[in-house]
């Protein structure tokens, strides 16, 4: 069963169309990456995927719940990290697990019981009730995304997870995305750095609102007989009229 | 899977929770929410006061008699006149009030008291510093008031048909600020903490992207925003509580109506000021946004067009107009109506409906606000 699939996507601003008839599908437990320039149209489509917003036609099907008929039971499903930073910031790391881990439903003694085995894989026992502010940049951001899984969702939603940090941390970041992946969580993420799309299954690169190219990283080299993957981004972001 | 159905009870103790988190563990919000509060009504209370008290008085009596003394004792023996200076010549006078040594002076001609009892009429000048209008003009009808009683028991009128006008002044005997500040920082206060907090907090959430995580979340809008303004809720009426406990027992404004109904207008108040809050937060993106809309936008009209510096009475038209579209007028009204004259809950009714309609305009406005936001 695919965790996403969307069928001639669409959504208008007025007479500006931000994603423009996407048809793709993300199979269950794949790490897919969501490329394109800023404005190319990716954050639109996530808050599509996730619920936040409503499709102007088309399809989108994610965790197996109709985006634009059950909004609700997408919600339930998937877990979502943005750009900007999501913990509370004046809470601690336990108080932070606690409230989004009951958001999501999760009984308190199973979210004692998880939080703790959680923090002692992150080796973060020590501040467990330390305010999150006070924590070091990469380490919030592991923070969140393990916050984002706690309840484990089919599906994970990355908007530029790693935005701001340290190469050693993003590749940490990267181990805890396989170590997700591995227990059959899809990962769906976006980001500006090229080296990160390598590490992808699969990658789609989105222009004007469009995919343009849609494939594992490896494939994508092959077609446009690049080096890397900064290549292959570089020649279909000449492309673009918008911006 | 093993989850439970959503106990919409829990989640909203849990949200509720973590905004008291927010709340207690900045110091500055703290400080916002509880000290500034009492502060402002012990300042507006005692501090910016347009009553006069402790006038300095120069007494010039060339000839004193029985009569002047008289007089003179009558208008020191108030709380409002203080004999600052004995003055000796009309020169005197003008030094004293130019050095600012008095306020004041009391000035009676020679031969005063046989004037007063034989020739009639006596004449006592008062020489007044100006320089404060209002202050001025307040002590020297005060002064004149008491001078013109002295001189009814000293030399009553022949003729028993004499007519004087004695003015009472209701509700406020004693002209204490106080009567008149003590609504109208009520209603300040409460809507200070409730429009500008409550937007500032939910626009906050949007800045460091936690809303957008709470939006894709299965919680509801509505249970997310219901379970932000609940401490802002309970801490108003702590407020409230605050405010009506230092007014009776430090300024002493007694609540001469009901209290039942006086903390009903001001919960009803309350939650007009949090759906101002939710609606700016509704149209603002960044906290100094939201500042500025409910702190410039809201607080200004409420300072000078809510009757609390300036009587709506006094208004022009267009501005008395202006006045009716903001709700802290309806509650100061009622307040005043209420509290200091313990007028019976119908006389408020029209302050109460303006109220509910503003209320039910600002949340409408809010959600539909919100739905075009995702949509």
């Amino acid at each position: 069963m695919n965790a996403i699939a969307t069928e001639l996507l669409t959504k208008q601003f007025g007479a500006f169309t931000a994603v423009d008839r996407l048809s793709f599908e993300v199979k269950r437990g794949e790490i897919f990456g969501f490329l394109g320039a800023n404005g190319a149209g990716k954050t639109t489509a996530i808050r599509v995927l996730c619920g936040l917003s409503k499709p102007t036609s088309g399809r989108a099907v994610v965790a197996g719940f109709d985006v634009t008929r059950d909004p609700e039971q997408v919600k339930r499903h998937i877990g979502y990290m943005s750009q900007k930073f999501s913990l509370y910031e004046d809470l601690t790391v336990r108080e932070n697990i606690r409230l989004y881990a009951g958001i999501y439903g999760t009984r308190s003694r199973e979210i004692r019981a998880k939080s703790d085995a959680l923090l002692e894989s992150l080796n973060f026992e020590a501040w467990r009730d330390t305010l999150v502010k006070s924590l070091p940049q990469g380490w919030k951001q592991k923070l969140a995304f393990s916050v984002a899984i706690f309840h484990e969702p089919a599906v994970v939603f990355l908007d530029e997870p790693t935005g701001g940090v340290d190469p050693l941390t993003r590749r940490q970041f990267w181990e805890l995305i396989y170590r997700a992946a591995d227990r059959g969580i899809t990962v769906f993420v976006t980001t500006h750095y090229m080296d990160e799309a390598e590490y992808c299954d699969r990658v789609s690169i989105m222009v004007d609102g469009r995919i343009e190219a849609l494939d594992a990283p490896r494939g994508l080299k092959e077609r446009f007989r690049a080096e890397s993957m900064d290549e292959v981004f570089r020649q279909l972001a000449r492309k673009a009229r918008r911006n | 899977m093993n989850k439970r159905p959503f106990s919409t009870p829990s989640l909203f103790a849990a949200f509720a929770r973590k905004e008291f988190y927010h709340i207690f563990r900045d110091r500055r919000t703290i400080m916002i929410l509880l000290v500034m509060p009492v502060i402002q009504v012990i300042l507006f209370g005692f501090a910016i006061t347009t009553e006069v008290k402790h006038v300095k008085i120069g007494l010039l009596d060339p000839v004193p008699d029985v009569a002047t003394r008289r007089v003179a004792d009558r208008l020191l023996a108030s709380d409002y006149f203080d004999l600052a200076r004995v003055l000796h010549s009309p020169a005197g006078v003008e030094r004293a009030l130019r050095r600012g040594e008095i306020d004041m002076a009391l000035v009676f001609e020679p031969r005063f008291q046989r004037r007063l009892l034989r020739d009639g009429p006596a004449r006592v000048q008062l020489v007044v510093d100006a320089t404060d209008p209002n202050t001025a003009a307040l002590f020297t009808g005060h002064a004149r008031q008491i001078i013109a009683d002295a001189g009814r028991e000293l030399a009553p009128p022949a003729g028993a048909t004499s007519l004087a006008a004695e003015t009472r002044l209701l509700h406020n005997p004693a002209m204490k600020a106080a009567y008149n500040f003590v609504p109208g920082v009520m209603g300040l206060i409460l809507m200070l903490i409730c429009a500008m907090m409550t937007s500032i907090s939910i626009v906050r959430e949007k800045e460091t992207g936690t809303l957008e995580v709470l939006l894709v979340s299965p919680a509801r809008p509505l249970l997310i925003i219901a379970a932000k303004i609940m401490p802002y809720l309970l801490l108003s009426c702590v407020n409230l509580a605050t405010i009506l406990l230092l007014s009776v027992h430090v300024l002493d404004v007694p609540v001469a109506g009901s209290l039942f109904w006086l903390v009903a207008i001001s919960l009803l108040f309350i939650i007009v000021s949090l759906s101002i809050g939710i609606f700016v937060s509704t149209v603002t993106r960044s906290q100094v946004a939201a500042m500025l809309v409910s702190g410039m936008l809201l607080m200004m009209p409420v300072m000078l067009l809510s009757g609390l510096i300036f009587p709506v009475e006094g208004m022009p038209p267009f501005l008395r107009g202006l006045s009716c579209l903001i709700p802290a007028r309806w509650y100061i009204s009622a307040v005043k109506r209420l509290m200091i004259e313990g007028a019976p809950v119908t006389v408020i009714a029209r302050e109460a409906l303006a109220l509910t309609c503003t209320g039910a305009l600002l949340v409408a406005l809010s959600i539909k606000n919100f739905k075009n936001r995702l949509s």
